[in-house]
């Protein structure tokens, strides 16, 4: 393996065919840098550029329209379903993990858990907007079954279609992608860290406040980060369940982009876009460190 | 643990899995109720919902682009992606990293930011190239870029692909022989992967679609939701049952070859 490793380096290094090898190597790559120039790079440039220009060349005027009270509680709206589904999604969905974890790690019952939120957290769009019309819509199984027995679902008006239902639907997606995300976390961690807390006298608790806990925490925040972002992100459900558009900011960017008005909307998108990105980065770069530390106590 | 902490730790389980299980469950069942339901209140299940999703033109026109697109979309990422992958290992390694990069980035840029920037560059294609549904194949790609070069990438570091190409090189092989007939052999399972992954995400993909006007399998059931309810959850549920199969498929194949290979797969 060596020799052929230092025979090739030399042949690399021939003066003249080495330089003309060494370029078409390159242009193998060419048809992938291509593509993803044009179909990755333009499209975020053109967001970038988009924000920034008007009908009469460049302008602030798009970031601007950003300040619009419409705008700011959208993004409001955005921020707050996605930190309260991020939340609970998290936290059911760590308690789901810890019980699959302490499970028989080859046994059916993992299998089916892990494949089933494997489906489940790509499970968003239009159908779940759709399934939970269909249990907890006004004409949905749940509540008819309900009345049948006399009791009503929605004593203070239906609020399946309003964020609090927004909600609700976002945790079907998170809990299973919590479960995939924190599962390596759990199997990290040691039976023998257990049996040190009892050796030295610790009960459940000390064990899941000093040990576990600490230990598992990087890990945990890194999830609900992804967890948030892809709150954050999704639009097809949101689009599916309300009627009144713009209440959250996909919502507002696809207002933006299908109204009529001409170009000026289209740049108002492109500004609305870029919010999200910077918003989208930030926690990227969050969980990006989060992963490095956490890393540092998890051996795979 | 004690008798006691166990039989707590059962117990706390079963609860958690009977809940949760009907939290995901219920949703899934009602649609297939609802979608049963025949007119009136007393009237007998039906499954006029389902027979009818074919009597539709304009739904099976839907889904007929969905699933073209699927095809393509597979066909068009093993093209793209996988020469790249192992020409870039063999004979460029310096440029491994910045391709995962790019690869991955998708995963950080929400898609309906991406539609955006598309907006323009689809109105262009639509006046100069054309506009068939199909031209969305090449927004698709970039959805799913990232879940397929990790898909590979889990493929390629199993296989020591410098020693086969090396091997084959040396017996007189062309690339294209080294890449098709040894390396890809291979790594079937990697690809297969990728390529139900790809189904899945495109025949689930809405966002794109809606926003460039263009009417897929999940616009035409967004469309029809308003209109007739229950063969849009008819068709909800048809998709979705295909798609889960599909996944579970994915899943129970990548685990019986990952054990076949001892694990490498996995690593």
């Amino acid at each position: 393996m060596t020799a052929v490793a230092v025979s090739e380096t030399e042949y690399v290094r021939r003066p003249l065919g080495g330089r003309l090898r060494i370029s078409s190597a390159w242009l193998g790559a060419a048809p992938f840098l291509l593509y993803t120039g044009l179909f990755l790079f333009l499209p975020t440039v053109l967001v970038a550029v988009g924000a920034f220009s008007g009908p009469h060349g460049p302008t602030l005027a798009n970031l601007a329209q950003l300040s619009r009270p419409y705008v700011v509680s959208a993004f409001l709206n955005s921020l707050v379903l996605s930190a309260v589904s991020a939340s609970v999604g998290a936290v059911v969905g760590s308690v789901l993990a810890y019980a699959v974890a302490t499970g028989s790690p080859d046994g059916i019952l993992r299998r089916l858990v892990t494949a089933f939120c494997g489906v489940l957290s790509q499970f968003g769009g239009v159908t779940l907007a759709f399934a939970f019309i269909a249990t907890i819509g006004t004409e949905g199984f749940i509540v008819i079954w309900l009345q049948q027995h006399g009791i009503r679902f929605y004593p203070n008006g239906v609020w399946l279609f309003s964020l609090t239902g927004l909600t609700l639907i976002y945790t079907y997606f998170e809990i299973p992608l919590m479960v995939i995300v924190f599962m390596p976390a759990l199997d990290g961690i040691r039976p023998q860290w257990r049996e040190a807390t009892e050796t030295l006298g610790g009960g459940t608790w000390h064990y899941w406040r000093h040990v576990a806990g600490p230990l598992l925490m990087p890990a945990f925040l890194g999830a609900w980060l992804l967890l948030f972002a892809n709150a954050f992100s999704a639009y097809a459900t949101a689009a599916a369940l309300l009627d009144i558009g713009g209440v959250i900011v996909p919502l507002q960017i696809s207002r933006a982009l299908s109204s009529e008005v001409g170009l000026d909307q289209a740049n108002f998108a492109a500004a609305l876009a870029l919010g999200m990105v910077v918003i989208v980065a930030i926690i990227t770069l969050l969980y990006a460190r989060l992963q490095r530390r956490s890393a540092r106590w998890l051996p795979r | 643990m004690n008798r006691r902490q166990r039989r707590r730790l059962a117990a706390f389980k079963a609860v958690v899995y009977v809940v949760l299980g009907l939290f995901f469950l219920l949703p899934i069942a009602a649609m297939v109720e609802f979608a049963t339901r025949g007119v009136g209140i007393s009237s007998p299940r039906t499954l006029t919902a389902f027979t009818s999703i074919g009597s539709d033109p304009e739904l099976v026109d839907a889904i007929t682009a969905s699933l073209e697109l699927a095809v393509i979309t597979s066909l068009g990422m093993l093209a793209l992606l996988l020469p790249t992958m192992i020409w870039i290992r063999l004979r460029v390694p310096q440029m491994v990293r910045p391709v995962e990069l790019v690869c991955l980035t998708p995963l950080t840029i929400p898609a309906i930011v991406l539609v955006v920037g598309f907006a323009p560059i689809y109105n262009w294609i639509e006046i100069n190239v054309s506009d068939s549904i199909l031209m969305l194949a090449l927004a698709y790609l970039v959805l799913v870029l990232p879940y397929c070069y990790r898909a590979l990438d889990a493929g390629l570091s199993a296989v020591d692909i410098r020693t086969l190409s090396e091997a084959a090189r040396s017996l007189g092989a062309s690339w294209a022989t080294v890449m098709w007939r040894i390396i890809v052999p291979n790594m079937s399972s990697a690809v297969s992967n990728a390529c139900l992954l790809c189904v899945a995400v495109v025949l689930g993909e809405f966002t794109v679609a809606n926003l460039l006007n263009f009417e897929n399998l999940q616009v035409a059931i967004s469309i029809l939701g308003t209109g007739n309810a229950s063969v849009s959850i008819a068709l909800a549920v048809v998709s979705l049952v295909f798609v889960f199969f599909f996944l579970l498929l994915l899943s129970f194949l990548g685990r019986a070859l990952s054990r076949r290979r001892g694990g490498a797969a996995r690593a």
